[in-house]
């Protein structure tokens, strides 16, 4: 487990973001990481790949990464260089993909994070701190096999160092 | 305390008795990639040290969501795809073969009992024959892949008791769509749904596919259809529920009133009876998809059409589910009647659902699709409007220009 805190700005977004709003289909037949990250979240906020920088947070509210299975979700918010997604819930396979990919995720129902603030993820912890408001927020536990696969890195290094699930 | 049949199907594979709640290492009977999944899984799977699959007979590549290939781009993932079949000795389904849920299905390949992993949010559709299908993403699947294996939380069921007899021309589509509009997008989140009642007994194979693929706009991770009435090629032994198994909640719906229903834009759940929505005029009609698209749903728009024209600017796309499926309908005059009426038939596979290609609305036009999902851009173009039904619905729109009831249109 990352031991220190990802520190960075906030882009705020609502529920519901579905995959498609992510990264739309018609862009993910591809393996090349710059492609998915220069149409991340294109539907929502076609100025969001412009102006995200490397470190910012992405930060939710419920339901995030609804809809696909498909990684590239995940993979484009990553490539786009968020260092971490805050949500106040996930979808299943969007929150275990981020996790396979290395991607920090972190649920927190309550919270009250606006856009641009400067907000600590304590992954360790299970702490958000927002920087800007003074205020603290708990996460919700992740499950110890989780926390073992994002400590490792992601799914393919934790198969590399343990060979097997363990 | 009983079991759920997701408790029952996990603990097997577990080896142990497991309840929900459990963090469970399970071994999986078979996985499933696509063109849209299984490019990064390879990628993963070789990241990970894979030399070989961990049973190369029970993993299944299917070129389904860009078939034929649009660009070249497209044609060198599919490159990529079979050249890994053959090095690994997997069976790959190429272009034109069907859609990866049908095929699974239509190949006895996923089988009562089982827990089958699909890259693939629809993966649940696998309920449909007593299977434990999950939806996971490129590198869970390349694990599995590897290590025959993976880990999942044993979910907690919902019960959902569908009471009733449908009326002519209501159908499976318009009760998981009405299911929808009552649980919500997330209202099954991390959670196994159960569906019996004497409606459910009464569904044919194909009703129940649609029934359990659309559990996943719910965020189900399983949805398992009671197997009383299950009807199938090949011997098996049901996985029934304990009668006194634990359910996080318990729902009842008596479907012999229930009228056809629409989702509106831009969410599969803003779900509305057809009568708050009839008169829309639409430009684009599609059937298609896993959802919705096998023999009795082309039956179903052929006898609403019998051959008389779609509207006048109006364009009727066919994707059907497999191959099969297609030469089926070619045999019973079901593609020749379509034909007559003004369909184009395109290739078996998921193209226009997922804005892959062969079918992509223009800037303002308004869809009515027989899909699952009509997210803002979920066609390939974010300024179309879509709307979700079932195939005579999409088939009444069609001929009639306009959202219509298949009762309207006589």
């Amino acid at each position: 487990m990352n031991s220190e805190p990802i520190c960075g700005i906030a882009h705020v977004y609502g529920d519901n973001i579905d995959t498609d709003r992510i990264i739309p289909g018609k862009y993910t037949k591809t393996l090349d990481m710059a492609t998915l990250a220069a149409h991340v979240l294109e539907d929502l906020d076609p100025d969001f790949a412009r102006t995200v920088r490397p470190g910012d947070l992405l930060v939710a509210g419920y339901n995030f990464g609804c809809g696909s299975s498909r990684e590239q979700a995940p993979l484009a918010i990553k490539a786009a260089g968020v260092a971490a997604v805050i949500a106040r819930s996930f979808a299943r396979i969007f929150y275990r993909n981020a996790i396979n990919i290395g991607l920090p995720v972190i649920e927190v129902e309550d919270h009250a994070i606006r856009p641009g603030d400067r907000v600590a993820v304590d992954l360790a912890a299970g702490l958000v701190v927002n920087h800007t408001r003074n205020e603290t927020y708990r996460a919700t536990a992740m499950p110890q096999q989780m926390v073992d696969i994002l400590a490792a890195g992601g799914l393919v290094n934790y198969l590399l160092r343990y060979g097997d699930y363990v | 305390m009983g079991q759920t049949i997701a408790e029952k199907i996990l603990s097997h594979h577990a080896g142990k008795t497991v309840r929900a709640g459990d963090i469970v290492i399970v071994r999986v009977d078979g996985v499933m990639a696509t063109d849209a999944t299984a490019p990064l899984a390879i990628q993963a799977f070789r990241a990970m040290g894979g030399v070989r699959l961990w049973d190369p007979t029970r993993v299944f590549l299917v070129i389904d969501h860009a078939a034929p290939a649009p660009n070249e781009t497209v044609a060198n993932l599919h490159r990529l795809m079979r050249d890994f079949a053959c090095k690994m000795g997997c069976r790959l389904y190429d272009i034109g073969e069907g859609i990866c849920h049908q095929l699974m299905i239509e190949n006895e390949h996923v089988r009562p009992g089982d827990l089958f992993l699909g890259a693939d949010s629809h993966s649940p559709t696998y309920g449909a024959v007593n299977a434990f299908g999950v939806g996971v993403g490129s590198t869970d699947l390349a694990a599995a892949m590897r290590t025959g294996k993976t880990w999942l939380k044993v979910p907690k069921t919902i019960q959902i008791t569908l009471h009733g007899t449908l009326r002519p021309g209501v159908t499976a589509k318009d009760v998981i769509l009405r299911l929808l509009r009552e649980l919500g997008a997330d209202g099954a989140n991390y959670q196994a749904i159960e569906f019996n009642g004497e409606a459910v007994r009464a569904m044919s194979l194909a009703g129940r596919i649609t029934l359990a693929n659309m559990t996943a706009e719910m965020g189900a991770k399983t949805g398992l259809v009671d197997p009383t009435g299950l009807s199938l090629d090949y011997p098996f032994t049901p996985v029934y529920p304990d009668p006194d198994a634990e359910y996080s909640r318990r729902l009842a719906l008596d479907v012999s009133t229930l009228e056809p229903q629409v989702a509106r834009p831009h969410a599969p759940d803003n779900v509305v009876p057809i009568a708050r929505v009839r008169g829309t005029p639409i430009h684009y009609a599609f059937i298609g998809s896993c959802t919705n698209t096998r023999l009795e749903d082309l039956a179903a728009a052929a006898a609403v059409l019998r051959g008389r024209p779609v509207a006048p600017g109006v364009r009727l796309v066919i994707a059907p589910a497999s191959r099969r499926v297609f030469e089926a309908a070619l045999q019973q005059g079901i593609v020749q009647t379509l034909s007559a009426s003004g369909a184009v038939f395109i290739p078996a596979g998921c193209g226009p659902c997922v804005g892959s290609h062969l079918g992509v609305p223009g800037d303002g036009e308004v869809v009515i699709s027989s899909t699952n999902r009509n997210f803002r851009g979920r066609m390939g173009n974010p300024r179309a409007e879509i709307y979700l039904a079932s195939p005579a619905v999409v088939a009444a729109s069609a001929l009639a220009g306009h959202i219509a009831d298949p009762a309207e249109v006589g």
